[in-house]
């Protein structure tokens, strides 16, 4: 098991988030109050029902959005409306850049920070690899598949060797065959950059593979139910699909979610009960 | 060549000849027209003599000119506008209805104002063709994935950063549209402004021509400026084709 006694990488306290009333509606509590200690080097999903308030936390991390209320901090420092150094998105559209080809466009930050050319070659280089985009290095976003574009966006974020990695759903438009090699290659991600890493997504199976520890959310305005820690060793595969804890962990994410997700549709709880 | 070029190449041959035929054989009187390979002729006697060589420079400097100011600001306003939505909100109407007013009526305006030299040419070439920039700006921003401005945050971008190196290149393909707008637009503004009045250029010497019946000379010069149009026009699509091509898109 990795990251259960870590030092904490990034916490959020008492975070909420309303967002303003538009015209003709009434303001929209999203997230929280949530509280999380994401500990250096784990790896940590965030399961829920659509419109919990994932995606929500997840940009109150990354500081692409304020929280209402409560604090952010990374590596001790508070996060204040900007993405602080360090820390790397992959979102669940794509994201990478049709007019550049793949190369270019695992290479556009490094080249931002004024990263010397020959590291930028080395760090492309050794990337492109890692994702199996070497054959495809020249290629341009539009002439390869989702799973493959999706990969190119992970290459962008691994470049910059971020010490906290963020994952929005990154595999949502996948089918079910690549999202498990996916998940593979993330972890072998993880393992090899030591990175923390944040995983939002809505597959309970997904998350019961990857992750350290799963953090289940409820209905709007999203607050975690349950923190189930998976107790996987750092070293595992999507094989452990077949151990009789991986169903243990899922059942009892789909416990926690069930009524969740029925409040979410719109479902009574009479008919959650059933 | 396509089949479909062989046919377009077919029916342009055809429309040429019939219109020689007609008038080598007296359907067309030659005071009203003059045969296509009289105007080909022409034109290479005016080229090989030099006499419009000024001309030439002059006028398609001005377009080019026009076209790139055009684009430049209508990009920029584009952006100022596509980032103040009240603003937006308040012009689209003007923008939706700018092509229905004849700005050309202003012409004689900027003549008082600026004198009978190429300023006022310049200036209308801007004004016909920098609202086709600006609707082609907003178009293509409008498209620009929400996800790139958060890409543009992760990586810290500023927003000169984030309009260059992110929506600019992202709502290139709806810009071009507007670049080739902008360019025609232009084009047809700068003749007819010379046309109509202006000390000097390719539209005065058609309106020379014109005025002395000399229709050898007229039509070898609209000839001129025909092949002009369509080969700036043939380069910025095929410049688009390529581009679309490897994007994967339909060119615009």
């Amino acid at each position: 098991m990795s990251g259960e006694n870590g030092a904490i990488h990034a916490q959020l306290k008492g975070v909420t988030r309303v967002y303003p009333a538009a015209a003709g509606h009434s303001p929209v509590h999203a997230l929280g109050p949530v509280d999380l200690d994401l500990r250096m080097g784990e790896f940590f999903s965030v399961v829920g029902p659509s419109g919990c308030g994932k995606s929500t936390l997840l940009e109150i991390l990354a500081g692409l959005q304020r929280p209402t209320q409560g604090t952010v901090t990374f590596e001790g420092r508070p996060v204040l409306g900007d993405v602080p150094d360090g820390l790397g998105v992959v979102f669940q559209e794509d994201a990478s850049f049709p007019w550049l080809n793949v190369w270019d466009n695992v290479a556009f930050g490094l080249r931002r920070a004024g990263v010397s050319a020959a590291e930028v070659r080395r760090r492309v280089e050794d990337a492109v690899v890692f994702l199996g985009l070497r054959d495809f290095a020249r290629a341009y976003p539009p002439q390869l598949s989702g799973g493959m574009r999706q990969r190119v966006c992970i290459a962008r974020t691994l470049v910059l060797q971020p010490r906290l990695i963020l994952l929005d759903e990154p595999f949502g438009a996948l089918d079910a065959q690549t999202r498990l090699l996916m998940g593979e290659e993330v972890l072998r991600l993880w393992r090899s950059t030591g990175a923390t890493v944040l995983l939002i997504t809505h597959a309970l199976d997904e998350a019961a593979m990857l992750s350290d520890r799963v953090g289940a959310m409820s209905a709007r305005p999203g607050r975690f139910l349950d923190i189930i820690a998976t107790g996987w060793m750092r070293e595992r595969d999507s094989t452990i699909v077949r151990e009789p804890a991986f169903a243990e962990i899922t059942g009892r994410l789909w416990e926690n979610l069930r009524g969740e997700s029925m409040k979410a549709l719109g479902h009574s709880g009479g008919i959650a009960a059933q | 060549m396509t089949p479909v070029a062989w046919i377009r190449l077919l029916v342009i041959t055809v429309a040429i000849g019939a219109l020689e035929g007609a008038c080598r054989f007296g359907l067309i009187d030659r005071r009203v027209m003059v045969p296509p390979s009289d105007m080909v002729a022409s034109l290479a006697a005016i080229l090989r003599s030099g006499s419009i060589n000024g001309d030439i420079v002059q006028t398609l400097g001005v377009i080019a000119a026009a076209a790139a100011l055009a684009v430049v600001l209508g990009f920029a306003l584009g952006l100022f506008v596509h980032a103040l939505p009240r603003l937006r909100a308040g012009l689209d109407p003007l923008f939706a209805t700018y092509y229905a007013v004849p700005i050309f009526i202003f012409y004689p305006v900027l003549i008082a104002i600026f004198g009978l030299s190429l300023v006022p040419i310049l200036l209308i070439g801007v004004a016909t063709a920098l609202v086709a920039m600006i609707i082609a700006t907003l178009n293509g921003l409008d498209r620009v994935p929400p996800v790139l401005s958060k890409v543009a945050r992760v990586h810290r971008m500023g927003t000169v950063a984030t309009a260059l190196r992110l929506q600019l290149p992202a709502a290139a393909p709806y810009l071009f549209t507007g670049v080739k707008l902008s360019v025609s637009y232009a084009f047809i503004a700068v003749i007819a402004s010379e046309f109509i009045l202006a000390p000097s250029g390719l539209g005065r010497d058609i309106a020379d021509a014109y005025a002395d019946f000399n229709n050898s000379r007229m039509y070898a010069l609209m000839l001129f400026l025909l092949i002009t149009a369509t080969f700036v026009n043939m380069a910025l699509h095929a410049w688009d084709l390529r581009w679309a091509a490897r994007r994967g898109r339909e060119p615009s």
